[in-house]
C-alpha cells in the first residue's frame, strides 16, 4: 500500500470459515467501506457436467449427489423428472408422494443446516448445535431409505431405489412434531434478539426489479416480494395436490430471508404431513421393461428381468433425439436440468442450472458501498453450496 | 393459459422477426426457436420490452458442442437460451448455432444483468465469446488452464489440467 493510495484489496476466503466451502471474493476496501467486491469461483470445480456425458443414464445419476450436497433429493429429482420427461414415461403414484415427502425434508435439512452456519457467523454460536441436532433425525430418515447419510441416490430413472422403509411414517411424523417445537426455541434465540436483527435488518437488501434483472431465485427472489415458487408455478411430481402456502418477504433484506426460511421450514414440514397422511399403497417402480430396473426380488427369481437388469445395466437405453429441460424448486431455487440427448445411450450434454451460482451474482450488488462485516451476512444469506457452484 | 402463450409468443416472433427465425421446434411441449445469430438480441431485447408476452426472467444460458454428430452441418456450437415469463409462467427456448471456429455471438448482460456469469461459465467451458460482454474472464477453470472442457474434442485421457508444465506431451483424444 503506498501513501497515496486511498484503497486496499484483500482476498476473503477462499479459506475462510465464513466463505461456507472455498469462496474467494476480492474485496477493494477503503477504510472499511467495501468499494468494489468480486466472487472468484471454481476452487471445487470436479467436472460433474463432463462426467455426466460419458455415463449411461441411470450411471449419471449419484454424480448429481455431489453437487448440492446438503440437498441430494432435490438434485436427485430433478434430474431422474428430467430423464423421464425425455423418455416420456410416467411413474406410480406412490413414488410422487414420496418424493414430495423427500424433497421437503431435503428443503427441511438445508435450511436447518443454513440456518445454524448463519446464526454461527454473526455470532450465535448455539444455533448451530441446535440445528445439527434436529438435523441428525432427516439423516436418520436418509440412512434408512437409502443406505447413506449424505450421498442418497435415493430417487432413481423412473421410480425409487427402494421400497420406503416400514417405519417411515413413524420417522417422518417424529420429525414435524419434535421440530415444530424446536422452531420455537430457534426463534426465541434469533427473531428478536438484538444483536442478530441489528446485524440483519436492511442489510444485503436486493430490489425485486434488480432480482428479477439478476436472474435470483428461491429464497433470495421471495425474499424481495416476487412471487416465484417452481413448485406453484409449473408444480412437478404432483405439488398440486398439496397445501401450502409460498412465503414473501418485502424488505429484500436479510432479516426477511431468515424469516422466510423459517416460514419455509414450516411449509415443508406441512407438506410432510399431509404426504404421510395421504401415502398411496402401490409399486415403487415404474413397469417400463428396458428402461426402469426391474424389482430386485424378481431378478432372482424371472428370466426376463433378470435380463433386463443386466441390459439396463450394460447397454443402458436410447432416449428419442431432442432436449428437455426440468426445473425444480430446491432449497435454493430454481435447479434446472437441461438435457441434451442425441440418441446414444449417453447423455450428449447435461447442464445443471446452478442456483447458487447465479444468486451469487447478486454478492457485490449487495455489498457494495456497505461495511466489511456485512459481506458475512450477505454471503450466509444468499446461502450458498460450493458444491453446486463449481459442479 | 400455457397453450395461449405459446401462439402469442409464435404470433410475435412471426410478424416482428420473420427472417431472424431459421426453425421453430416443439419437442416434449418445450417450445425453442432457432435465430439467425446476428438476430438474438435484436429478439431478446423484443421479448423483454413487450408488455404483453413479458418476458423478463432469463433463467439461464448454455451450450452444446455437435462435434462429429450429423447436426453439425447446421453448425458445430450451439448456444440456448432459457427465457421465463413470471406473470405468464411460460417459458421458451431460444437457440443459436454457430460455426466451428471462432464462435462469438453478441452479449445480453446489459438486458439481464444476471447473464454476465451465465456467460462467463459458456466462454470458460465451451470457448464461445460473448461480444461485449465487460468482463469476459474464465469462471471455473484455474488462469493457466489451456481449452475449454466441455467441448467434444477435449482430451479426457492424461492429467486433466493441461498446465504449460505438461501439454507439449500430446494427451490421447476419445470422445
Amino acid at each position: 500500500v503506498t501513501a497515496e493510495s486511498k484503497t486496499i484489496t484483500i482476498n476473503m476466503g477462499p479459506q475462510h470459515p465464513a466463505t461456507h466451502g472455498v469462496l474467494r471474493v476480492v474485496l477493494e476496501l477503503e477504510g472499511e467501506t467495501v468499494v468494489r467486491a468480486r466472487p472468484v469461483v471454481g476452487y471445487l470445480h470436479t467436472g460433474i457436467e463432463k462426467t455426466m456425458e460419458s455415463k449411461l443414464y441411470n450411471k449419471a445419476l449419484p454424480a448429481t449427489d455431489r453437487m448440492d450436497y446438503l440437498a441430494p433429493m432435490s438434485n436427485n429429482l430433478g434430474y431422474c423428472l428430467a430423464v423421464e420427461k425425455l423418455l416420456d414415461i410416467d411413474v406410480p403414484e406412490k413414488v410422487r408422494w414420496a418424493r414430495v415427502c423427500l424433497a421437503e425434508l431435503t428443503r427441511v435439512n438445508s435450511h436447518l443446516v443454513w440456518l445454524g452456519t448463519h446464526a454461527m457467523d454473526l455470532g450465535a454460536m448455539t444455533m448451530f448445535f441446535y440445528t445439527f441436532r434436529e438435523r441428525e433425525l432427516i439423516m436418520d430418515i436418509y440412512e434408512a431409505c437409502g443406505g447413506q447419510r449424505m450421498m442418497t441416490s435415493y430417487i432413481r430413472i423412473g421410480g425409487l431405489a427402494d421400497d420406503l422403509p416400514s417405519d417411515f411414517d413413524k420417522r417422518v411424523r417424529n420429525l414435524t412434531r419434535t421440530l415444530r417445537e424446536r422452531m420455537n426455541d430457534y426463534e426465541g434465540l434469533l427473531t428478536h434478539n438484538e444483536i442478530f436483527i441489528n446485524r440483519t435488518k436492511g442489510v444485503a437488501v436486493i430490489s425485486a426489479e434488480d432480482a428479477i434483472n439478476l436472474s435470483l431465485s428461491g429464497p433470495l427472489l421471495r425474499g424481495s416480494g416476487v412471487k416465484y415458487d417452481v413448485r406453484k408455478a409449473n408444480p412437478y411430481s404432483g405439488y398440486e395436490k398439496f397445501d401450502f402456502e409460498m412465503a414473501l418477504g418485502t424488505q429484500g433484506d436479510a432479516y426477511d430471508r431468515y424469516l422466510l426460511r423459517l416460514e419455509e421450514i414450516r411449509q415443508a414440514l406441512h407438506i410432510c404431513d399431509q404426504a404421510i397422511d395421504g401415502m398411496p399403497e402401490g409399486p415403487y417402480r415404474a413397469h417400463v421393461p428396458g428402461v426402469v430396473l426391474p424389482p430386485k426380488e424378481d431378478i432372482l427369481y424371472k428370466m426376463e428381468s433378470l435380463i433386463f437388469h443386466f441390459k439396463i445395466i450394460t447397454e443402458g437405453y436410447r432416449p428419442p433425439f431432442g432436449a428437455v429441460y426440468q426445473a425444480i424448486e430446491s432449497p435454493k431455487g430454481e435447479i434446472g436440468f437441461y438435457i441434451s440427448s442425441d440418441g446414444s445411450n449417453k447423455p450428449h450434454r447435461v447442464r445443471v442450472r446452478p442456483p447458487s451460482l447465479i444468486n451469487l451474482g447478486a454478492l457485490p450488488k449487495m455489498v457494495e458501498g456497505r461495511l466489511l462485516a456485512d459481506v458475512i451476512c450477505a454471503i450466509g444469506s444468499i446461502d450458498i453450496v460450493l458444491g453446486e457452484v463449481d459442479r | 393459459m400455457m397453450g395461449g402463450m405459446e401462439e402469442k409468443v409464435r404470433d410475435f416472433i412471426r410478424a416482428n422477426f420473420a427472417d431472424a427465425v431459421v426453425r421453430e421446434d416443439n419437442f416434449r411441449n418445450q417450445q425453442s426457436f432457432y435465430i439467425r445469430a446476428e438476430e438474438l438480441v435484436h429478439v431478446c431485447r423484443a421479448l423483454w420490452e413487450d408488455p404483453e408476452l413479458d418476458v423478463r426472467f432469463l433463467s439461464d444460458i448454455t451450450s452444446l458442442d455437435w462435434l462429429g454428430h450429423e447436426e453439425e452441418k447446421h453448425g458445430r456450437f450451439e448456444v440456448i437460451y432459457n427465457l421465463y415469463s413470471l406473470r405468464h409462467k411460460y417459458r421458451l427456448f431460444l437457440k443459436v448455432r454457430l460455426g466451428g471456429d471462432n464462435p462469438h455471438i453478441g452479449t445480453l448482460s446489459h438486458i439481464w444483468a444476471g447473464a454476465n456469469l451465465m456467460e462467463r461459465e459458456v466462454w470458460d467451458m465451451m470457448g464461445i465469446v460473448f461480444d461485449g460482454h465487460p468482463d469476459l474472464t474464465k469462471l471455473l477453470t484455474p488462469d493457466e488452464f489451456e481449452g475449454h472442457p466441455l467441448r467434444k474434442d477435449f482430451p479426457l485421457t492424461y492429467e486433466q489440467p493441461q498446465f504449460s508444465w505438461n501439454k507439449d506431451e500430446p494427451p490421447e483424444v476419445i470422445r
